[in-house]
């Protein structure tokens, strides 16, 4: 398969095999394999100048001209070769500073010397490479400010979490990698299904994928709601051999005909087929049998997706999760003031939002819900360093875009207002009567 | 309860952190028959505490209340008592999101000082991975062992009482990742390479002074270390304030000043914003910084060995 990569085409074939960290080179089309250590072109003319009070740039300085240089590319000169031949016609060379000769060359090389590196996805590479590539999929969640929640929500092995986001999956991805396989995450999703296309990058084993639940959020409010009715509905329903919320019935219902619809154009498609060729009974039975088979599977899946959700929806009734991470494009407010309802007391929970308004408004809403403590709206700060003998400093300072964090931790709501919070949580306005109580918590 | 695992109900023996408000709170060793004294009044274990949930409101005798929560490295990272000066949470977590650690993961760690970054460590390879740490001060180490004992992670750690940079980890070819926070890491770059897997793994390592970061990097450098990286990261909180300012009288009337469209878009304002023009105030909602300088930790310096 081909696959082009920073104006560069390959084949992997020639990758399989080696170890992750290997760098290669590409040739025409596929992979060469070079040495782990480019041994040093030790530009042995160690002449050089001390300062540029001589250097002017006059644009002449190189004497290759640009086709000399197209020239030598298409001969498929190695390029380690090509900076060798620049070097060598820089009139100005030998005048730079030993540091500036230093980095003409990485620059260079940089262009010349295509080198691939291939190394094995994980939280670190994936977060870093789509906040580099593609930050709008993400939110601009910067990978500092992922680490952060990730530890701030306390993930772990063994956890039962909730997950919210908009990330593309690289959030539950991330949450995945430090559950090792182990508890289990019930993704919240809104619209027709959760997005995992970051997901997918990890390469995750399939066992990781049998605790993984989803449930989408357009359910939720039947859900916090229906708790009374729950049980009425779930014993109609069964009897039905049906299952889940009544809401899925009517999606359920929906589906049906557009299931059917194909089913419908294709024989008439045969008739046409057998009116022309007669006595291709056999391929007629066949293609219906295999529209059977279609719809049949269609309804396995339909199935298999509704008992995963009526599995979902379970877990989410016993409202013991371990935790709450919400990365998302939503305003944080509503998602949180109705999912922190099927988190545990004493469990963490983090809010991602690109921008620090909404969360302003979130840390109100949620002292005046109460059930949360030590409320913290945070950000980080990331600055990289280039370290090299006597030319050490700060690269850049990466900072404003990479998002704010609003976490906290649940505790129990008092016996009085947690019955009550079930449904008047989701009304934004609590009876002030409530409010002031609430003022008086220390925290 | 476990530093790895979440219980519902408190338990005789278990850590609990009391929490007083405004982030102030402090760990507790549940025991029968004990009290705890806070500012609020007495706690009683026995009756206050055992078998009751975590997240609990828990009432002292002065009618004062706390609420009782489930340990996690996070929190005993702020309320751990120092021996040493300590790695805080938003270090901890680049640390661990850039050495790719998991459950599962093998993991050294020199040195153990008072044991906030070996929590977050053994949180994140529990069940089957496991920390080795070493730490070269007799006492800190017994101290270090006996918390881990008490904490029920003992099964994952293995805490070594020796010098780093004379005599490694004490383990070899079995690492996924190496951590460092000493004096001078740059002693114990061999050391870690030994440690880590063959076939590769990643470095890290603390250091407050960039010439520390210097020699650091040389070293990582000469001993094959790839993708040598260094970052810093600092953490700005946030107050969560209504903001009232006033609005200067340039002799306009009421109207004149609503018509130029004071922040009528913000929502908090939308209520009575008339009243308060009237006053003569705007008031919104803001985040306003902690502190006025955000402190240095320290450089962390991260490479590939491959």
């Amino acid at each position: 398969r081909k696959i082009i990569f920073e104006k560069q085409w390959f084949y992997l074939d020639n990758a399989i095999g080696h170890i992750y960290g290997t760098t290669f080179e590409v040739t025409s089309g596929g992979n060469l394999q070079p040495k782990q250590e480019v041994e040093e072109t030790t530009t042995e003319a160690k002449e050089a100048g001390t300062d540029n009070r001589n250097i002017v740039d006059d644009g002449k300085s190189q004497k290759l001209t640009h086709d000399d240089i197209k020239a030598l590319k298409d001969k498929g000169i190695k390029g380690q070769e090509i900076v060798q031949q620049l070097i060598e016609n820089s009139t100005t060379f030998r005048d730079k500073t030993e540091f500036a000769q230093d980095k003409y060359i990485k620059k260079k090389k940089k262009k010349y010397e295509a080198i691939i590196t291939i190394v094995k996805p994980s939280t670190r590479i994936l977060s870093t490479m789509y906040y580099a590539r593609e930050p709008g999929k993400i939110n601009h969640l910067r990978y500092d400010t992922l680490a952060q929640m990730l530890t701030l929500g306390n993930i772990h092995a063994g956890n039962k979490m909730i997950v919210m986001e908009t990330c593309a999956g690289l959030v539950l991805g991330a949450v995945m990698e430090r559950m090792g396989g182990y508890g289990s995450i019930i993704q919240m999703y809104p619209g027709g299904g959760p997005v995992r296309a970051a997901t997918s990058c990890f390469g995750f084993p399939k066992a990781f994928f049998d605790n993984l639940h989803e449930f989408p959020l357009s359910q939720v409010q039947n859900l916090l709601c229906g708790t009374l009715r729950a049980e009425a509905e779930e014993s109609a329903l069964l009897q039905e051999e049906s299952n889940g919320l009544s809401e899925e019935k009517q999606q359920e219902t929906e589906e049906e005909p557009a299931a059917e619809a194909p089913m419908e154009i294709s024989p008439a498609e045969e008739q046409d087929a057998v009116d022309i060729a007669a006595g291709d009974v056999e391929c007629k039975e066949n293609k219906e049998k295999e529209n059977k088979d279609n719809v049949r599977e269609k309804q396995i899946k339909q199935w298999e997706r509704r008992k995963k959700l009526k599995e979902a929806a379970a877990l989410l009734r016993e409202k013991n999760a371990d935790g709450l991470i919400v990365a998302s494009k939503f305003h944080p407010t509503p998602l949180l003031l109705s999912l922190l309802e099927f988190v545990a007391p004493s469990r963490p929970f983090v809010v991602y939002c690109q921008y620090k308004e909404p969360l302003l408004e979130c840390y109100t809403k949620l002292r005046e819900r109460g059930g949360v403590i030590n409320l913290k709206l945070s950000e980080s700060w990331l600055r990289n360093y280039q370290v090299l003998p006597d030319r050490s400093h700060p690269k850049l300072t990466m900072s404003g875009g990479g998002g704010y964090l609003l976490s906290g931790i649940t505790v129990l709501l008092e016996r009085g207002s947690a019955d009550c919070s079930n449904s008047e949580a989701l009304k934004v306005e609590e009876p002030s009567s409530k409010r002031c109580k609430l003022q008086d918590l220390p925290c | 309860m476990s530093f790895v695992e979440y219980g519902d109900t408190i338990k005789d023996g278990d850590t609990a952190i009391v929490f007083l408000g405004h982030e102030s709170m402090f760990p507790v060793k549940v025991q029968h028959g004990t009290v705890t004294q806070t500012k609020y009044g007495v706690i009683r274990h026995s009756t206050d505490l055992i078998g009751k949930k975590y997240g609990s409101k828990v009432t002292c005798s002065k009618g004062g209340w706390v609420f009782i929560l489930h340990p996690t490295p996070e929190l005993w990272t702020m309320n751990l008592p120092h021996r040493t000066q300590i790695l805080y949470s938003t270090d901890i977590s680049i640390i661990t999101m850039m050495l790719e650690l998991k459950p599962g993961s093998i993991v050294c760690e020199s040195g153990t000082g008072s044991g906030s970054l070996s929590h977050a460590l053994i949180r994140t390879v529990a069940p089957t991975g496991h920390l080795y740490t070493v730490e070269f001060h007799q006492q800190r180490a017994e101290k270090a062992r006996e918390e881990f004992r008490e904490h029920g992670v003992e099964h994952l750690v293995t805490v070594t009482n020796q010098d780093v940079c004379k005599n490694g980890f004490g383990v070899s070819n079995i690492a996924d990742a190496v951590f460092l926070d000493i004096p001078s890491p740059w002693e114990a770059i061999g050391h870690a390479k030994s440690a880590l897997k063959a076939e590769g793994g990643r470095i890290c390592s603390f250091s407050p002074c960039i010439e520390q970061v210097q020699r650091t990097c040389l070293a990582m450098e000469e001993y094959g270390f790839t993708e040598i990286n260094t970052l810093e990261i600092l953490l700005r909180v946030y107050n969560v304030r209504t903001i009232s300012l006033q609005i200067p009288d340039l002799g306009k009337t009421a109207e004149d000043n609503s018509s130029s469209g004071f922040d009528s878009s913000n929502p908090s304002h939308q209520g009575s914003p008339c009243a308060n023009l009237q006053q003569g105030t705007v008031q919104f909602k803001s985040g306003v910084p902690l502190r006025e300088v955000v402190g240095h930790t320290g450089y962390l310096t991260f490479a590939t060995k491959s």
